[in-house]
């Protein structure tokens, strides 16, 4: 989230689309009623079904899954062709004024560039024309044919009305009712929230989904505003601080880019990072890049890491290609893999197509399952008759099962999906002999390191140098550890503006991130938690929630990142002149001397207005970007593809062109490309979701949770059920091409048949929360139906919308 | 003054007086329907606090899980998805006991003492001095009550009177995501009730209004409703809800006439209710009703 | 007023019953209000945070006992931390269940290990199952660690043991778990922040 939970209660509109708050996030959803109360808020919903959410909106308009794009694209159209935009804030604070290269080209579905046997684009036109300093050119008057405003005007001019109703099955009067609502948030004192979560993501074209929204907040003026922003609703409790510590391939912690093959040097590694300005006096905050990566290296490898071994930069590992969960499981199932460790998540369940997963966990050597509960993935070994068709003697992979504690049962920290970090404290021992993750993973290391020390191995030494000076090596406290993620000065860090000062003393913990240094004298295990424990203690434990504001701000609760910052780009909620758009909502404004206000500002603190420095400091033009530069995998402006399993046989905005048909740039592997269903063998969508009684696979091992949702079920729209005969309350088989799972049909008025490019198309939707363990009635897993296809640029699976046959069981 | 005062106000089939010197504030739960989004929370958090556990059931077609109230389950969503020229609603009401200024439960209870009213208006089985008989069934107008399986006794919802009595909210209340449940003194939550109306008409529901029904001298337990001129829509909450004329005509005339000409026939009930058990008396009575009802 | 065959015969029933105890002495005892006591008035409180959805929302914990060493500590009720500015006390059916996900049956007490080709779990110790699964990972790291890639560029990875990581674990847990994984040279990591 760019702003965060409280936050949603001043806006003047909320928009959920991709998300259903109210299921899913019914505590943060709460403020969606608030604003709703105390301002007379307007809840706009649109989703391919009637939910919970829908149930307490002023407004629900249907779309078919997986056609988010015609329809923001549309609203795009909307907002330019009637004018209702914020101009002074497009014109100062987005690109809309830059030069795009002369060769950037669309040309019926496909931009200039791409390669279809790589199924990838060459980016070289998705350029600004650069002036002789290296900044670049603009034209102010928004006028210039390869300025972005124009550009995205032409591009999005296609989106009328009438395709958004003949591609997403919206009827038209729904549709232009949803543009007004948004529309209205273009006055300079009105903000539009929008809410999305998975909805959103689990699609193919999933990043471009929210590239659309972002354009449309730029061209609202709604970023950094109070009300305002992109909130992405996350999932898991920390899936927020876990993201930021880089549990993933791509990142190490704080969001830099992790080596690979390509970065033969640090010097490479480095340059390719650290960004120069693309507009002259912006900030650029990513030019500190060496600062950080340096303390981190530092935080890891303490004085092994030094500036003759480039800081440690081989003991990194280098990235060889892909590697996120569904890229892993293709390694594993072609045999390419050997052990296998799952802590607190249970891929059977959530990973794409259930029998390849199940199929791939037969081909390890070893599998370690790390978790409090039973999970169906630590049992895909074990026959539970239709539900799991396997074998055991024929499955060779040797599994261990360790029990985890749970939060209950641990202290440390959780970020929350507005940054906010939060300490929590044990309540009592877990079950058993159940140990906490950090012992679990202390306990492996420690093993191994005794182990290479006395017999040696491949390379060694990262292992052998790892920073480990915990009080006790078997059990780091989580309070060491988090002053190990804050970070601490090496040495005495001098002023750089003032010869003599001493900022930090050596040893001392460190405040804030704008003191790290890349000479080995900082080390800080994550610069974006810099701040979370300084010398004052541990700032994520604080609990004092006054509000002077009233915005809800809450800064003396806990920690948020970055610099206890609540609302990012709040710089922009200010016009130029440093005056807000809205008084009424004031976050921060220019005191004559410095920025001030109820939020730390996201702005140097003694940056004149008119030195012109820009709110969007993360990026080296300083503005926000309506063209994404090659920033995407897919293209610098979003465009509507099909789902890669559709009902339609064409896109119905490119319908001679084969190669627009399904996202161009999305990775297919083999063998999950002929598991693709054909809308003549699977007519019907489906869509998988939650719902708010369960969380993931998780509470159907909880008694409470099995008794308010207890079967596995799935819904169908009134006029299908009467067209297959089936009963509500009967049994269904749900068919796609990689598998089945039967289950309670629903038949509802909430789900309608959509009239989708002259046919008729019927959505049936599949919650996902069940399997073979647990306190529920024994089922089918739903991902058994699901296809192995991602989004182009993050690789999220494509959930959301896929084809399906339906059967009376 | 305090909202917790548990003082009695009034007991089942008991004559004493109840002591009326101090003086209380009543209490009231809201449930705004418009700012419910039925996700059960105040199920969960009932089970939780109260130490009850339903048993896991199956999905019957609707959302609706446990599908009706229980020994076990003293509050339960009602989902209605009502279309009405083109728009559709999905219309979810939390029932459970309303906690009635005239409690049908109560005059209908002839065991003493096992149907308290305190002061602030919370009705409150005490299931010690329960007898199993069902009359509490027979005497809510709201088909609230249920007699367990188990040991025989009535249960509902209590407005967590424990919780109360100490100060704090209901379970259901403080656990409510949305706010859709309120708990506060009468008058407070009248204001408020009141307040969300406004909103409502504002928002185009016109027929907007608060459910407090006088038929049954008000409720401690109110709606707010968008379609307060039709509250059957909302899984047949009814329109206009009675003590059951029958049990007033118990507590008048007829009382005496039982006592004297089903003399016969209490002294085997009790007989009955001593060696057996007070469920099966009313059981055996019901089958036998009902066999002559089908005639 | 019409009153049927039936109703009559009920009002008469329960009429007898309070009318006829009454009547054989069974006089109704005093009948005092007993309200259940208040489960918690000397439980351990513990501010904790709901492991589920990305709200976090503010959680109490209340377990028995005074934390005395001979009185060990059982989790009885867990609710809504109404200091937390976001929850501010309530929760959703997922948090207002969190004592059956604590108490479920189905936690994993011990560690435990299924055999190649087996159909059951067998109890191991915590020793037992840390050195046999180092001594798989160990093998698995010489016999694959890639020192350089076909060009010859120094990349130190160890491509052939994977690791999905919770989202549900602490920072801090995340943090030695990231911090281990790439001193090992593991690539193929990844959490449940996409699915």
């Amino acid at each position: 989230m760019t702003n965060h939970w409280v936050d949603i209660k001043n806006a003047d509109v909320i928009l959920v689309m991709g998300g259903n708050p109210a299921e899913a996030h019914p505590c943060g959803f709460k403020w969606v009623i608030e604003a709703k109360k105390t301002r007379k808020a307007k809840l706009v919903v649109v989703d391919p079904r009637f939910n919970r959410t829908a149930a307490v909106a002023d407004f629900y308009a249907p779309l078919r899954s997986g056609t988010d794009i015609a329809f923001l694209g549309g609203v795009i159209n909307f907002l330019l062709s009637s004018g209702k935009i914020h101009h002074d804030y497009v014109k100062a604070y987005t690109n809309a004024s830059f030069l795009i290269d002369e060769t950037f080209a669309f040309d019926d579905g496909i931009f200039s560039g791409y390669n279809a046997e790589k199924r990838s684009y060459g980016k070289d036109s998705w350029k600004y024309q650069l002036d002789k300093d290296g900044y670049a050119k603009v034209d102010e008057t928004l006028q210039d044919p390869n300025c972005v405003f124009q550009l995205l005007k032409k591009h999005y001019s296609r989106y009328t009305p009438e395709i958004v109703a003949q591609v997403c099955g919206t009827p038209k009067e729904a549709f232009l009712k949803v543009c007004e609502y948004v529309a209205e948030t273009a006055a300079p004192n009105k903000t539009m929230t929008n809410l999305y979560a998975l909805g959103w993501t689990e699609h193919t074209v999933g990043s471009q989904n929210i590239r659309c929204m972002a354009i449309i907040q730029q061209l609202l003026g709604n970023m950094g505003m109070a009300g305002g922003g992109i909130n992405a609703l996350r999932g898991h409790a920390n899936v927020q601080g876990i993201t930021d510590f880089a549990l993933y391939a791509q990142n190490l912690p704080g969001y830099l880019s992790a080596p690979a093959d390509a970065d033969v040097d640090f010097k490479t590694f480095l340059e390719k990072r650290t960004p120069k300005p693309l507009r002259p006096g912006q900030m650029n905050f990513p030019q500190n890049f060496p600062k950080w990566h340096t303390s981190l290296m530092k935080a890891w490898f303490g004085d092994a890491a030094n500036k003759e071994n480039d800081f440690a930069y081989h003991y990194l590992p280098k990235l060889g290609g892909a590697s996120d969960v569904l890229s892993i499981f293709d390694q594993m199932f072609q045999g390419k893999m050997n052990g296998f460790f799952c802590q607190g998540f249970n891929p059977l369940a959530s990973v794409a197509n259930k029998k390849k997963v199940g199929d791939a966990l037969a081909k390890l050597k070893y599998l370690v399952i790390i978790d409090p509960l039973a999970t169906d993935t630590s049992e895909f070994w074990k026959s539970y008759g239709e539900f799991n068709e396997v074998d055991p003697a024929k499955v060779p992979t040797e599994v261990f099962r360790l029990p985890a504690s749970l939060f209950a049962e641990q202290t440390g920290s959780y970020t929350n999906s507005g940054r906010v970090v939060q300490w929590h404290w044990k309540a009592a021992d877990g079950p058993g002999e159940t140990r906490d993750d950090t012992e679990i993973i202390a306990a492996l290391f420690l093993k191994l390191k005794e182990m290479y020390a006395k017999d040696g191995g491949a390379f060694p030494e990262p292992i052998q140098k790892l920073a480990w000076a915990y009080r006790q090596p078997a059990k780091p406290a989580p309070e060491e550890v988090l002053m190990e993620i804050n970070g601490k000065a090496l040495a005495d860090l001098e002023d750089p503006k003032e010869k003599g000062k001493i900022l930090v003393k050596a040893g001392e913990q460190l405040g804030t991130f704008g003191v790290l240094r890349d000479d080995g004298s900082t080390s800080c295990g994550n610069w974006i938690y810099c701040g979370t424990w300084s010398q004052a203690g541990n700032n994520t434990a604080k609990r004092d929630n006054s509000d002077p504001s009233g915005l809800g701000q809450t800064l003396n609760w806990g920690y948020a990142w970055p610099v206890n910052r609540r609302i990012i780009y709040n710089r922009a909620s200010c016009d130029p002149a440093g005056k807000p758009w809205d008084a009424k909502r004031t976050v921060i404004k220019w005191l004559g001397d410095k920025w001030g206000g109820s939020d730390v500002p996201d702005m140097r603190p003694d940056a004149k207005p008119e030195e012109g420095v820009m709110p969007f400091i993360m990026n080296p033009e300083g503005v926000a970007r309506l063209f994404s530069r090659e920033l995407m995998a897919d293209g610098p402006f979003p465009e509507h593809y099909e789902p890669f399993e559709t009902p339609l046989d064409k896109n119905p905005l490119h319908p001679n062109n084969p190669k627009a048909f399904s996202n161009p740039a999305a990775r297919v592997y083999k063998g999950d490309m002929e598991a693709f269903g054909k809308a003549k063998d699977f007519p019907y969508v489906a869509t998988t979701y939650r719902l708010t009684e369960h969380f993931h696979y998780w509470t159907k091992h909880s008694h409470i949770n099995a008794v308010l949702q207890p079967e596995q079920f799935v819904e169908i729209g009134e006029e299908l059920a009467k067209e297959k005969g089936i009963a509500n309350g009967s049994m269904v088989k749900v068919r796609s091409n990689r598998g089945f799972i039967r289950a309670v049909a629903v038949v509802t008025k909430r789900i309608k048949a959509l009239d989708v490019d002259g046919k008729k198309v019927h959505t049936i939707g599949i919650p996902t929360h069940f399997g073979f363990k647990g306190a529920t009635k024994p089922g089918f897993i739903a991902n058994t139906l699901t296809p192995v296809v991602g989004d182009a640029n993050v690789q999220t699976p494509e959930y959301k919308a896929f084809l399906v046959n339906l059967e009376r069981a | 003054m305090a909202l917790q005062s548990l003082d009695i106000a009034r007991s089942s089939a008991t004559t004493t007086p109840p002591p009326s010197v101090r003086q209380t504030t009543e209490v009231a739960k809201l449930i705004d329907v418009s700012t419910c989004i039925g996700c059960k929370a105040c199920q969960a958090a009932c089970m939780e606090w109260n130490d009850i556990r339903e048993e896991i059931g199956t999905c019957s077609g609707v959302y609706d899980n446990p599908t009706n109230l229980t020994e076990n389950s003293w509050t339960v969503m009602r989902f209605a998805e009502v279309e009405e020229a083109g728009k559709l609603e999905w219309l979810i009401r939390k029932d459970g006991c309303m906690h009635c200024a005239d409690p049908g439960c109560l005059k209908a209870c002839p065991a003493p003492g096992a149907i308290l009213q305190y002061a602030n208006g919370i009705v409150d089985f005490q299931e010690e001095y329960c007898i199993g008989c069902g009359y509490c069934v027979t005497g809510c107008p709201f088909n609230i009550p249920r007699i367990s399986q188990k040991d025989g006794k009535a249960y509902k919802c209590t407005l967590c009177s424990d919780r109360v009595a100490v100060g704090q909210a209901p379970a259901c209340i403080k656990s409510c995501p949305t706010g859709a449940l309120q708990f506060g003194s009468k008058e407070q939550m009248r204001d408020y009730a009141e307040h969300r109306v406004v909103d409502l008409k504002e928002r185009g529901f016109k027929e907007a209004g608060i459910y407090d029904p006088q038929g049954v001298g008000g409720t401690h337990v109110m709606y707010v409703l968008h379609h307060a001129d039709r509250p059957q829509l909302y899984n047949g909450l009814p329109a206009d809800p009675g003590i059951s004329p029958l049990v007033h005509l118990w507590k008048g005339f007829a009382k005496p006439l039982a006592t004297v000409a089903m003399a016969a026939v209490a002294l085997g009930s009790l007989y009955h209710y001593v060696t057996k058990g007070p469920n099966e008396v009313s059981k055996e009575l019901e089958d036998e009703l009902e066999k002559e009802d089908a005639l | 007023m019409e009153v049927t065959r039936r109703q009559f015969f009920k009002i008469c029933a329960s009429g007898l019953g309070g009318s006829s105890i009454a009547m054989m002495g069974f006089s109704p005892t005093p009948a005092l209000a007993e309200v259940r006591s208040f489960k918690l008035a000397r439980a351990t409180e513990t501010r904790n945070m709901c492991p589920y959805c990305s709200v976090s929302c503010g959680v109490l914990i209340y377990s028995s006992g005074d934390k005395s060493k001979n009185a060990k500590a059982d989790i009885i009720h867990i609710e809504g931390d109404p200091d937390n500015p976001v929850n501010r006390g309530s929760l959703c059916p997922k948090g207002a269940g969190l004592l059956d996900m604590v108490k479920s049956p189905n936690r994993v007490k011990f560690p435990e290990v299924r055999e190649p080709g087996s159909n059951e779990w067998k109890r191991i110790s915590w020793d037992d199952a840390i050195s046999r699964i180092a001594k798989h990972m160990k093998a698995d790291r010489d016999a694959n660690f890639m020192l350089q890639n076909k060009d010859g560029v120094t990349v130190n990875r160890w491509p052939t043991t994977g690791f999905l990581a919770s989202s549900a674990a602490c920072n801090e847990a995340g943090y030695l778990t990231v911090k281990t994984l790439r001193a090992l040279g593991v690539t193929a990591l990844d959490t449940q922040a996409r699915i």
